[in-house]
C-alpha cells in the first residue's frame, strides 16, 4: 500500500522528521539520519557555517531534505530575514518558522509566527510553522498558505509527551494540511501516540540527540512512527469506560 | 538629541524602580545565608527528591540555599547526577566555545584584584580598530565565531565611540559579538546593539556592599548601584544576551555571594523575559600588583555550587573561563557548563603576535583551542563554534 506523506508536492517515505541540535558529534548525527530513515531534517541557520571544516550540513546526505529553521528569531522580522539569508546561502526554500521571544522555554509566539508565515509564503517559501497547539491559530496558518502546521506536543526539549493531546485531536480533525507534532516527544511511544491519533508526522530532536546511543534511538523512533501510523490506518478501536463483551448480548434477537 | 558627553557620564546612585537591581535589593539575603549554613540532611533530601523529577529543583531561592549547605556537600554525587541529567536534556551534549579579545588594559579604577588596576606599573596598550580587526582575524582562523570584547575602564581612551567602531568593524565577519567593558548608560548600550553587539557581560564582582567598597578603592567603578543596574539598562536597550556573575574569593562567604548571583539572574529573567541570561562564578587568580585571593573557594565547594546553580536555573547558560585548570575544566563539562573560552590571551594584541602588554590575570588552562575541542569530542561532547546568526 502506498502510504507516502505528501507535503507541498514532495513525497516522503518516512513520517519521522529529525532535528539536528544537541548531538554529541557530527558523526553521531550522520549515523542517526541513516538509522532513523528520516527524509527531512531541520537545521538551525545559526549553526550553519559554510566557511568551517566539518560543518553540520556535511553530515546530511543528498537524498535528505534540509529544512532551515529560524531558531533565535524573536519576532517576525527576524524570522523573515533569517529565511532570506538561508535562501541567499543556497539552502532549500523549505523553512521551519520558529519565532521564540522567550529564550528559556522557547515557546512559539502565535502572533509573530502567523505574521512571518504570511510574509514568507508570499515570498515563495514552503513554510512549515512551529506553533502552539491552538486549533484556531492552526486554521489561520493553513489559510495563510502554510504547507503544514506543526503544533507542539509539550514544551520543546521537555520530553513530556503529548500534554496538548486534547487540542491536537481537534487540530488533526480540522486540518486541511498535514499536521506534524513538533516538540515534547520524549519517547518512541509518544511518537506512536501522535501518529495513532492521526497526526501525519512527528519532528523529534532532544529525545534522539541526547540519548545514550542516538543512532539506536533513531532506529527505535523509526519503528515507533511506522507502528503508530499502521495502527491509525488499521482503524483503532475507540477506548471505552466500561468492559464490553466481545459477543453481543442482544445477538439472540433476530 | 543634544546630550553632552558630560551628562552621559553622570552616574546617579540609587536603584531605579522597575529594575531587577531594585528587585534584588528586596531579597532577604541574611535569611537565605542562614539557611545555607544550617540546612539539615532532611532538607537536602527533600530538595533532591524534587530535582529527581528532572524538572529542576524548583525556582525557589530557599531550595538553592539548601543545596549550597554543608549538608548538601555530603550529597555531592547526587547533586552532580541530577545536574548532569538536566544539562544534557536542555543543552544536549554540546559546549559552546568563545574567545575573549582584549582591546585595552588602560584603566582609571583601582580594584585590588585586577592586573589592569590604575596605579599598577604595567605596560599599557590600547589596540587601534585596525589591530582589533587583525586580532579578530587570527581568532576566526582558529575557528572562533563568538568573540567577547574586553577592556579596562577608561572612558576617554576606551570611549563609547571607540567601542561602537570596534563592534561595527567586526560585526560583518564575526557572527556573535559580546562586550565586557565599563558600564554605560542605556543610550550607549543601544548604540552598541545597533552596531551588532548581541551580548553584554557585566559582573557585579561582589554583591556585598562593604566588600565592594573595600575592593574598589578609587574610580567610577565605586558606584555599586550604577553597576548593579547595568544589565537592566542593557536589556532595555535590546541586548539579546546578558552574562552576570561574581568573583569568588573577594567575599569570605561564597555561599551568600552565589545566592545573590542566582537571585539577580532570576530577577533579570522576570523583568526581561526576552533576554537570555547566563551566569559565571570565576574563581580569582593571582594578578599583577601582588594580588592573591584572601578567601579561595575549594574545588569541592565549586563543584557543589555549579551543580546547585544548574538545579535551580535549569535553562540558564553557565560559562567557564581559562582561569580554571585543564583537568578541572574537563571534569566540570558534564555537570552543567555550557560555554567555555579556550586558548585565551588576556593581554591586548596577544593573538596576532606575542605582546609585552600585561595580562589581566594568569591563564590556568593554556591549551590551544583545537586541543580543548578535541578533549570535548573525546568526552562525547560536540564543540560548537558557531551558534548565532544576526538576522
Amino acid at each position: 500500500m502506498d502510504d507516502a506523506l505528501v507535503i507541498a508536492g514532495r513525497s516522503f517515505g518516512s513520517r519521522l522528521f529529525l532535528g539536528t541540535g544537541k548531538f554529541p558529534s557530527s558523526r553521531a548525527l550522520a549515523e542517526t539520519i541513516t538509522s532513523s530513515a528520516t527524509e527531512l531534517v531541520t537545521v538551525a541557520l545559526r549553526r550553519v557555517d559554510p566557511t568551517a571544516d566539518g560543518d553540520i550540513l556535511d553530515a546530511i546526505p543528498d537524498h535528505v531534505l534540509v529544512m532551515t529553521n529560524t531558531s533565535g528569531a524573536a519576532d517576525a522580522d527576524e524570522a523573515v530575514r533569517l529565511a532570506r539569508l538561508a535562501r541567499a546561502a543556497g539552502l532549500p526554500t523549505w523553512i521551519k518558522v520558529e519565532v521564540t521571544p522567550d529564550p528559556r522555554h522557547l515557546l512559539p509566539d502565535p502572533i509573530d509566527t502567523l505574521r512571518a508565515s504570511e510574509r514568507l509564503v508570499a515570498d515563495g517559501f514552503t513554510v512549515l510553522p512551529y506553533c502552539p497547539a491552538d486549533p484556531v491559530l492552526c486554521k489561520h496558518l493553513e489559510e495563510a498558505g502554510c504547507a503544514t502546521v506543526m503544533p507542539l506536543g509539550s514544551w520543546i526539549g521537555s520530553n513530556q509527551g503529548l500534554r496538548t493531546r486534547a487540542a491536537l485531536e481537534i487540530i488533526v480533525e480540522q486540518s486541511l494540511v498535514p499536521v506534524v507534532v513538533d516538540a515534547g516527544i520524549g519517547a518512541p511511544s509518544h511518537a506512536s501516540e501522535a501518529l495513532e491519533l492521526g497526526a501525519d508526522a512527528v519532528l523529534v530532536n532532544t529525545a534522539i540527540g541526547t540519548a545514550a546511543d542516538p543512532a539506536a534511538m533513531g532506529a527505535a523512533f523509526r519503528l515507533a512512527a511506522r507502528a503508530g501510523r499502521a495502527g491509525f490506518l488499521a482503524g483503532l478501536a475507540a477506548p471505552r469506560r466500561t468492559a464490553e463483551a466481545s459477543s453481543p448480548l442482544t445477538g439472540f434477537l433476530a | 538629541m543634544s546630550v553632552s558627553a558630560v551628562e552621559l557620564e553622570s552616574r546617579p546612585t540609587g536603584l531605579p524602580p522597575g529594575t531587577a537591581a531594585a528587585d534584588l535589593a528586596s531579597v532577604d539575603l541574611a535569611r537565605l545565608r542562614a539557611l545555607a549554613a544550617g540546612a539539615d540532611p532532611t532538607d537536602v533530601e527533600q530538595v533532591l527528591a524534587r530535582a529527581d523529577r528532572s524538572t529542576g529543583a524548583g525556582r525557589r531561592l530557599e531550595d538553592f540555599a539548601i543545596l549550597l549547605s554543608p549538608a548538601a556537600g555530603d550529597r555531592l554525587e547526587d547533586l552532580a547526577r541530577a545536574a548532569h541529567t538536566l544539562t544534557v536534556r536542555r543543552f544536549g551534549r554540546t559546549v559552546h566555545l568563545y574567545a575573549p579579545l582584549y582591546l585595552s588594559n588602560e584603566c582609571v579604577s583601582t580594584c585590588t584584584y585586577c592586573g589592569f588596576s590604575a596605579g599598577n606599573d604595567i605596560v599599557r596598550r590600547t589596540l587601534t580598530v585596525g589591530e582589533v580587526a587583525t586580532e579578530a582575524r587570527a581568532l576566526l582562523d582558529r575557528g572562533f565565531r563568538h568573540l567577547l570584547l574586553v577592556a579596562g575602564e577608561h572612558a576617554r581612551i576606551v570611549s563609547k565611540d571607540y567601542l561602537v567602531e570596534c563592534v561595527a568593524t567586526l560585526a560583518p565577519v564575526v557572527p556573535s559579538l559580546a562586550a565586557e567593558v565599563q558600564v554605560w548608560d542605556t543610550a550607549t548600550y543601544r548604540r552598541l546593539v545597533e552596531a551588532g553587539c548581541d551580548g553584554l557581560v557585566v559582573y557585579q564582582e561582589t554583591y556585598d556592599r562593604d566588600t565592594y567598597g573595600s575592593s574598589h578603592r578609587k574610580g567610577k567603578k565605586r558606584n555599586y548601584d550604577w553597576r548593579l543596574a547595568a544589565p537592566d539598562r542593557a536589556a532595555e536597550a535590546g541586548m539579546r544576551r546578558l552574562g552576570i556573575g561574581a568573583l569568588l574569593g573577594l567575599h569570605p562567604d561564597w555561599r551568600v555571594e552565589a545566592i545573590a548571583v542566582v537571585a539577580h539572574a532570576q530577577a533579570l529573567i522576570r523583568r526581561w523575559w526576552r533576554t537570555e541570561v547566563s551566569v559565571s562564578l570565576p574563581r580569582l587568580r593571582p594578578a599583577a600588583g601582588g594580588y592573591a585571593p584572601a578567601d579561595p573557594v575549594g574545588d569541592r565547594d565549586f563543584v557543589q555550587l555549579l551543580c546547585a546553580i544548574r538545579l535551580v536555573l535549569p535553562d540558564v547558560g553557565i560559562s567557564l573561563s581559562t582561569r580554571e585548570p585543564a583537568t578541572f575544566r574537563d571534569g566540570l563539562v558534564p555537570l552543567g557548563v555550557t560555554t567555555m573560552s579556550a586558548g585565551s590571551h588576556t593581554e591586548p594584541g596577544g593573538y596576532a603576535e606575542p605582546s609585552a602588554a600585561e595580562p589581566q590575570f594568569e591563564v590556568s588552562d593554556d591549551r590551544p583551542p583545537e586541543v580543548v575541542a578535541a578533549a570535548l569530542s573525546s568526552a562525547g561532547y560536540d564543540p560548537v563554534w558557531k551558534d548565532w546568526q544576526r538576522a
